[in-house]
Order: structure tokens, then sequence, then C-alpha cells
């Protein structure tokens, strides 16, 4: 989805002056200013304690905020709460089930939680979708670890809700399970659902979103569609294998910031994609004016999670 | 009002019930049963008349009053303990559901539980002790609102414990005591002074008088006190809870 697109769009959730203090002083999250646009996938990414579940966990109205207001679809969270809860499904961080009830009962539970009317094809299509079907009889403690997570997001979606909160989804989840649940979130997503998902693996991010939110000690550092921020605040390096190894550059070169790795074997330029001006050609014939030949070269360009390193270490 | 959480809650708490039913059912019919055989069949028979009823009849409302409030206050705060201690609550919190509608899935379910309980004890007694019902309708009366009353106050104790020694500590340390001096096996004409008029400051002496006069048309206390006392428990309950939720107290942070 481009800016374009999504700018077109309404907001899902908009958050204003969002700030939460907790009673030993502890400040979780400062002024947060923040709209998530209908059918989008917004990823929050930052580091431990950054903020981002105490964020996610005020919209659903499980921690109270100190100041600020959050509607949902145009409904305030606090004074039209349940029009605005009813919209929402979350899937929690920690997998905390009700251990000794069966699958289907606690899938039912949480539908009717929601206020719905109880509707058994519609949970028996979610459940086969999430490969639990099969298990619907079973006390959840004979659960996989893996299993729970899919009965998290089966309780989630229990009430047909149009705004999905997944907090670190592929948390202790093996690879397969976690690339069908990119599957079945890009599926929610066409049928109109906005998804909200909080993570430590950037690949993730980098996967699903359509726009990033870097969230850092309470505060948000940066918005930004996936496509711009990479391109925007990527990095290209390119890495020229020497015949010769080096320890020292001629003076000369020191404007181009070079470094070594590999003990001197390789020579790594780091420039600005978006510039017209990579510098590459100059350099290329710098070198080779010094008689500095080289085997191999190739440039790579940095990753969501370089982006995300330098931002967070910056600020 | 969302009726169909109201249900869902409710549906759930008693799906615990069954699926625990030694634990919950069985274990105190089987204990009132133990005080029927020994206070009742056993000593009883050696002991005189009270009020011109035998002994063995005499102490079956009192009996039925103490596992009614342990069981409803027990059920009730664990119900809303255990989600909080294992961290479904969350859902709870999060459903669009007030907390009216929550006390009512929750201590709806606790006071069920209670009420056939109470009622099963009652069948049971049958088996080993003669008794009558003066005044049915009025011992059903005192029987759902006792068991609607101390499943709220048991549910303030599920909200309140952050442990489990928490959740037992208040039934077993003073809703017991409570209810052993508060006339389940004795009249309290037969205290001597000042004891008599101290046991008045013992809340659990209005709501056996009640129930016993429901039995047997005898009250240690008026009946009309016995009932205001039960509703202004209740009231006090109710307050407790709306301040809980709106404070969020240990529920919210």
């Amino acid at each position: 989805m481009d800016k374009k697109k999504i700018n077109c769009l309404s907001s899902a959730i908009s958050i204003h002056n969002l700030s939460k203090t907790y009673a030993s002083g502890f400040v979780a999250l400062n002024n947060i200013d923040l709209e998530i646009y209908h059918g989008e996938i917004f990823a929050l990414l930052g580091p431990n304690g950054a903020g981002k579940t105490t964020l996610i966990n005020i919209i659903c109205g499980i921690v109270t905020p100190s100041e600020g207001t959050i509607m949902v679809d145009g409904h305030n969270t606090l004074t039209a709460f349940r029009a605005a809860r009813s919209r929402i499904g979350l899937v929690p961080q920690e997998l905390s089930t009700a251990a000794f009830e069966s699958v289907l009962n606690t899938v039912n539970f949480s539908r009717g939680l929601f206020g719905k009317a109880s509707n058994p094809t519609y949970i028996e299509k979610i459940l086969r979708e999430l490969s639990l079907w099969d298990k619907r009889h079973e006390k959840i403690v004979a659960l996989s670890g893996g299993m729970k997570r899919r009965l998290l997001i089966a309780k989630a979606l229990s009430h047909e809700p149009q705004i999905l909160f997944l907090d670190e989804p592929s948390a202790g989840v093996d690879v397969k399970l976690r690339r069908d649940m990119w599957l079945m979130v890009r599926r929610l997503r066409e049928n109109g659902v906005t998804i909200i998902l909080t993570t430590h693996y950037i690949e993730e991010a980098e996967e699903m979103a359509d726009r990033i939110g870097i969230i850092n000690n309470g505060e948000i550092i940066m918005v930004e569609n996936k496509a711009i921020l990479m391109n925007k605040l990527g990095k290209k390096q390119l890495a020229l294998t020497l015949q010769n190894p080096l320890s020292t550059l001629p003076s000369e070169l020191e404007k181009f910031n070079l470094s070594f790795s590999d003990g001197g074997k390789v020579l790594i330029y780091t420039y600005d994609a978006q510039q017209e001006q990579t510098g590459i050609p100059e350099l290329l014939q710098q070198l080779g004016e010094h008689g500095i030949d080289f085997k191999d070269l190739n440039t790579s360009e940095s990753s969501l999670e370089d982006i995300f390193v330098s931002l967070v270490k910056e600020k | 009002m969302n009726f169909y959480a109201i249900r869902a809650i409710y549906i759930f708490e008693m799906s615990r019930t069954w699926r625990t039913l030694m634990q919950s059912i069985a274990s105190p019919i089987l204990s009132t049963s133990l005080y029927f055989v020994v206070f009742g069949a056993a000593i009883g028979s050696r002991m005189g008349e009270i009020d011109g009823i035998s002994y063995g009849a005499f102490i079956i409302p009192g009996l039925i009053m103490l596992s009614l409030l342990s069981e409803s206050i027990s059920n009730a705060a664990f119900g809303i303990y255990f989600p909080k201690f294992s961290g479904t609550l969350y859902e709870v919190l999060s459903a669009p559901i007030s907390s009216l509608e929550i006390v009512m899935g929750y201590v709806g379910a606790a006071a069920s539980k209670s009420i056939i309980l109470g009622l099963l004890i009652l069948m049971t007694a049958q088996l080993f002790v003669d008794y009558e019902i003066m005044h049915p309708l009025w011992m059903i009366t005192f029987l759902i609102l006792t068991s609607i009353t101390f499943s709220l106050f048991g549910f303030i104790i599920g909200l309140w414990a952050d442990d489990f020694q928490k959740l037992q500590i208040i039934p077993l340390m003073v809703v017991m005591p409570l209810t052993f001096l508060g006339g389940a096996f004795y009249s309290i004409d037969m205290l001597p002074e000042p004891w008599q008029t101290l046991t008045l400051f013992n809340p659990v002496v209005y709501l056996i008088s009640g129930f016993r006069w429901s039995f047997y048309g005898i009250a240690d206390v008026n009946v009309a006190i016995s009932l205001g006392m039960i509703f202004g428990f209740m009231l006090l309950c109710l307050a407790t809870i709306q301040w809980i939720f709106k404070t969020g107290y240990r529920l919210k942070t």
C-alpha cells in the first residue's frame, strides 16, 4: 500500500496526547500522537520496555491512561468503551489461557464476552484455518506453545473484530508457523481488517508492514511508510576485496570515510543511496591512481534492523 | 446490557463447578453430613431440646449457613482471583462489558452454586435428622440473599488477594470463627453476659437467627433486623466493588 493511498483512508485508531505515568512515577508513554488507518498493517517496533505493550493495553482498556484521548472508529475508548472495544481483537504477548478448559469452550467464551451470539459455523472456520479444529475438545493444558499461540489468535478473532492487535505474535513460534501466521494476517487484511503488530523480529515488520512506527523510551520517534523509511534512511555499502591487504590509506582517500574489514582484505565504502552523486566512480578512479587493485566488489543495502538500531541509538 | 457476556461468564464459571464436582459439591456435603452424624445423631440424642426443638434439628440452619458462607466466599473469590493469577483476566478487561455485568456473571455463578449446595445439604440432612420448614418461601429467600451477599464479599476478597494465602485467610480466620460463635450450635440466650451482648456485634448471628426462624419460627433477634443486616451488608459489598472497578484497584494499573 503506498503512502498516498493510506492517506486517503480514514483513521481506524486516532491517538492524541496520550501519556501514561505509573504509580511508581515511571513514565511509560509520553505525549503520543498516532493515527492508524483502516485496512493497513502497522508495525510498532521498539526495544524491550519501550512502551509497546503499554500502548496496546491502553487502547484495549486493560491499562488506564494518565492523559490523552483514543478514538476507535470515532468512538472514545473511555466514554464509548462498548462501541470501541467491540471492534478490537487482542492477541496478548503472554500465553495466558484457562488451562483446564477445552479449546472450543474457551473460544466460545471469548465470542460471548464480546457480545456476539454463538455462531458454530464461523468458530469452526477459524479453528480450521488455525489447524485447531482437531484439538477442539482437548484441554488447553495439553496444547503445545505454538498451538496456544494459535488459540489466542482464534480467541481474538472469535468476535469478528475489525481491528486486530498482535503483541509479539512470533515470540516462541517456529519458522513454519510464523510463515502461516503471516499468510493469515495478509488474508485478514484483504478482508478489511486493520492490523497492528508489535515485534522484536524486524524481519517480520519488513515482510508484513505497510507502515512502521518506532517507539523508544515511551515516545514515538518516527512513523513512516515502510518503503519510504527504508529509502530515506537506507545506507548502501560497497565492499571491495583487495588484491593485497592494506593497513593504511593515502590521505587523498580520507574524504571517502573508508573502513577496513577482514584484517585489511576488504575495503568498505558507505554511501547514501538517495544522492545523485554516489561518489563511486570517483573512488574507483582514485583507487586506480594509487595502484590499489581489487579482485571483487559487491554492494549491500542496510536492512530495517540497521535503520532501527541507528535510530534508537541516536535518541 | 451485554447479556451474551454475562451468559458467557456464567456458563464458564458453572462449567468449572461441574468439572470439579468432588471438590465443589461432594466435599462440603460430606463434611456437613459429618456434623449431622456427630452432633445431630450421636451427641444430639443425649442433649435436651432447645426452645422445644431437638438438638439435631436445631443445628441444621446454622450448619447450612456455615457451608453457605464459606463456599460462597471461596467460590466467588477463586472465580475472579484465578483469571487474575493466570493472566486471562486481560480478556474480560478488554471486552465491551461493564463492571456490573462482570459482577453479575461471576457472582451470579458463585451464588447459584451455593444455592444448589444449600439445597443439597438440606436434603442430605433429612437422612440423619427429622426436621420441618415452617416458612419455606422465607427459607429460600434467606438462602438466596445470603448466597448472593457472601458471593459479593468473596468477589471482593478475590479482587483484593494477591496470593493464595490471602484467598484462604478470610474464610478460615474470620468467617469460620464468626459462624461457630454466631449461634450455629446454640441459642444466644444460653450465653452468659457479657457474651450475650457482645455476640450481637457478630453479623453472622443475624443470618443464622433469621434462617432458623424460617425453619422453626424461633429467632434470637427480630427477623426484620436479620433481613436488614443482610441487605445492609449486600449494599456495602456492592459499593466496595463499584469503588474497585472505578479506581481500578488491583485490577488495572
